[in-house]
């Protein structure tokens, strides 16, 4: 699915999050731009301290604090969310963008039955929607993420249910208002491979029953090839390639895409003698080295790099296809490892 | 392998009891975590244990350690019953096994050195003290890819690759014959990952060193592991030369377990998902 203009729904521009700390200011986030459309699956890929998770909460303005330096634009829809007030923003969390996180014990309150929690997501939202209403509304949606015995199952607590089934309850209660974006932070991160297939199945069927347009944050690949349908690869802040699933997975024009690509244990193919890795460490977010931040790591470097790359289309046979590598893309495309 | 296994485990048990009761405690059930397992590791063979969470393959571990007492059953080490030995009794034998843990935060003490930590074993089995006890830790973190400037620092300044390395290089310092590693790369970043693979790999080579590679990751176990033993309730369900089980797994579980491993390729994950889907 492309993202056409007319059916953009989300719209980041520029987007920069910084955190003042003792150490000086830490650039989480460093010049983030992306469209989302009805629909649409855009994986955002990085490790630890990439800026993959403070992106997706700023969206929320979940980020906002008085250390926090937040600069660029969200749009959804016609509403600026980075400068709404509190009011406007609670109005949209939940309503119109909801989030589900990587834990879902932590995400309930466990002293609360899982309906109830429900329940009092809707009449925050809907206070005209009766108890009795909200609660038969909780059913249906507890049975239409595949939980079984919903009517009974909307009286338990967090803790009675398993970590797959817990994650199906926080889909749920995301979808409660009929949101119009889902952002899913390492859903299935916490979870066991075979539920995580069934929750990845289940985040696929909504997307496409539901139009539901989703920002999935996640650090594995397998996860984005399975579900994805445009990826951002994120680096020390900053996208360092951006384009459809196929281009990253068959054309990646960064050597960092092809570093992650390469590490992976894949069951599908020969055992490699020795795995191919990435060496070093990602960068400290308070000292970046000057340039392209994956220079110290990068086995391609050259003086270019000393300068920082723009996230520019480099490929004339795919304008949407943008990286940050000074690296002649021909010479990419016959250097890089398969 | 030579013809007695390093490690025989023999239809070990661990049960935890479920206890009610007011004034005296009643057991009213057991948890059967480990519900009689059998299994050998050769001199310097990986044996890769698999299962999701719950299954049972961090107790098995410890167990099989000694490190809690099993239930029932028998855990050789080159020949020597040592299930039910005292602590004491089995003091000389922690030499010979050690552990890698999964979470390097939890796992490192933070008040104390990188080098401290790492000739912990050495001084507490009287193996070397002062000055030789510095050069053997020094020693140490150069094998592991770390330098003599991280002998001073705490664990808290490190990455968690950088302290997964502190966490092996503490369980050679006795120059074990085994290692069991519990899920020994699972907390750590997908580039920083392979780094672990391949010094675990290279350590073995170089050492001869035995390894039972704990994971609920498959991909991973396969590529380290000689043997793969899949654990599931409690059980093995099946185990088997690396190739056999991954490619023509014979247990349910097994396959499914398989199954659900994602594809890092858009164009077979469809095309599975096809299958699948009209199968």
């Amino acid at each position: 699915m492309s993202s056409v203009g007319a059916s953009t729904l989300l719209s980041v521009r520029d987007l920069r999050v910084g955190f003042a700390t003792e150490g000086g200011l830490l650039q989480a986030v460093d010049g983030v731009s992306f469209d989302l459309a009805a629909g649409e699956v855009l994986a955002v890929v990085g490790e630890s301290g990439s800026g993959k998770s403070v992106t997706a909460q700023t969206l929320l303005g979940l980020t906002r604090s008085p250390n926090a330096r937040i600069a660029g634009s969200v749009r959804l829809g016609g509403t600026e969310l980075l400068d709404a007030d509190d009011a406007t923003l609670h109005g949209i969390r939940g309503d119109r963008m909801a989030m589900v996180f990587q834990d879902p014990m932590t995400s309930f309150n466990p002293v609360y039955r899982i309906g109830a929690q429900i329940v009092e997501a809707i009449r925050a939202h809907r206070p005209e929607t009766s108890k009795g209403a909200a609660r038969e509304q909780a059913v249906e949606l507890l049975g239409s993420v595949g939980i079984p015995e919903p009517e009974r199952r909307v009286d338990a607590y967090p803790y009675e249910l398993s970590g797959g089934m817990r994650q199906r309850a926080m889909i749920a209660m995301a979808l409660a208002l009929d949101p119009e974006v889902l952002i899913a932070d390492e859903p299935t991160t916490a979870l066991d491979v075979t539920v995580q297939a069934q929750i990845l199945r289940l985040l696929e069927q909504l997307n496409r029953e539901r139009g539901l347009a989703t920002i999935l944050i996640t650090h594995d690949l397998g996860v984005v090839a399975e579900t994805a349908d445009r990826v951002l690869v994120m680096y020390a802040g900053r996208v360092v390639e951006q384009g459809t699933l196929e281009e990253i997975f068959y054309d990646p024009q960064h050597p960092y895409t092809w570093g992650l690509l390469g590490s992976l244990t894949r069951l599908d193919r020969e055992r490699p003698e020795r795995l191919p890795q990435i060496g070093g460490a990602p960068p400290s977010l308070i000292d970046l080295p000057a340039g392209c931040s994956f220079r110290p790591r990068c086995p391609h470097a050259f003086g270019r790099c000393e300068e920082l790359p723009g996230l520019d289309a480099r490929l004339p046979d795919a304008p949407g296809h943008l990286d940050r590598c000074w690296l002649d893309p021909e010479t990419k495309r016959g250097g890089r490892p398969q | 392998m030579t013809a007695a296994p390093l490690l025989e485990v023999t239809d070990l048990v661990k049960h935890f009891p479920v206890k009610r009761g007011l004034l005296v405690d009643r057991e009213v059930d057991r948890v059967r975590a480990v519900d009689g397992v059998s299994f050998a590791v050769g001199r310097g063979e990986t044996l890769g244990l698999v299962g999701e969470s719950g299954s049972g393959k961090s107790t098995l571990c410890r167990a099989a350690l000694q490190l809690t007492k099993p239930t029932s059953g028998s855990v050789r080490f080159e020949g020597r019953e040592i299930a039910g030995l005292s602590r004491r009794a089995m003091r000389p034998l922690r030499r010979e096994m050690q552990m890698v843990f999964q979470d390097p935060y939890a796992s490192l003490n933070p008040r104390k050195r990188i080098g401290q930590i790492v000739a912990e074993p050495l001084r507490l089995q009287g193996v070397a003290r002062g000055g030789e006890l510095r050069g053997q830790a020094l020693e140490l973190l150069e094998r592991v890819g770390l330098s003599s400037e991280h002998y001073d620092r705490f664990p808290h300044e490190f990455s968690g690759g950088q302290r997964q390395r502190v966490g092996i290089a503490r369980a050679l310092a006795l120059r074990p014959k085994l290692i069991f590693a519990d899920e020994p790369v699972s907390a750590l970043d997908v580039s920083i990952r392979a780094q672990i693979v391949n010094l675990l790999d290279e350590l073995q080579a170089e050492l001869g060193l035995a390894y039972v590679f704990v994971a609920h990751d498959i991909g991973v176990v396969r590529h380290v592991s000689d043997r793969i033993a899949v654990m599931h309730d409690g059980r093995i369900v099946e185990q088997g030369p690396v190739d056999r089980v991954c490619e023509q797994p014979e247990d349910p579980y097994t396959k499914a377990l398989l199954a659900a491993v994602p594809i890092p390729d858009p164009r077979e994950a469809r095309a599975r998902r096809q299958t699948v889907g009209s199968g």
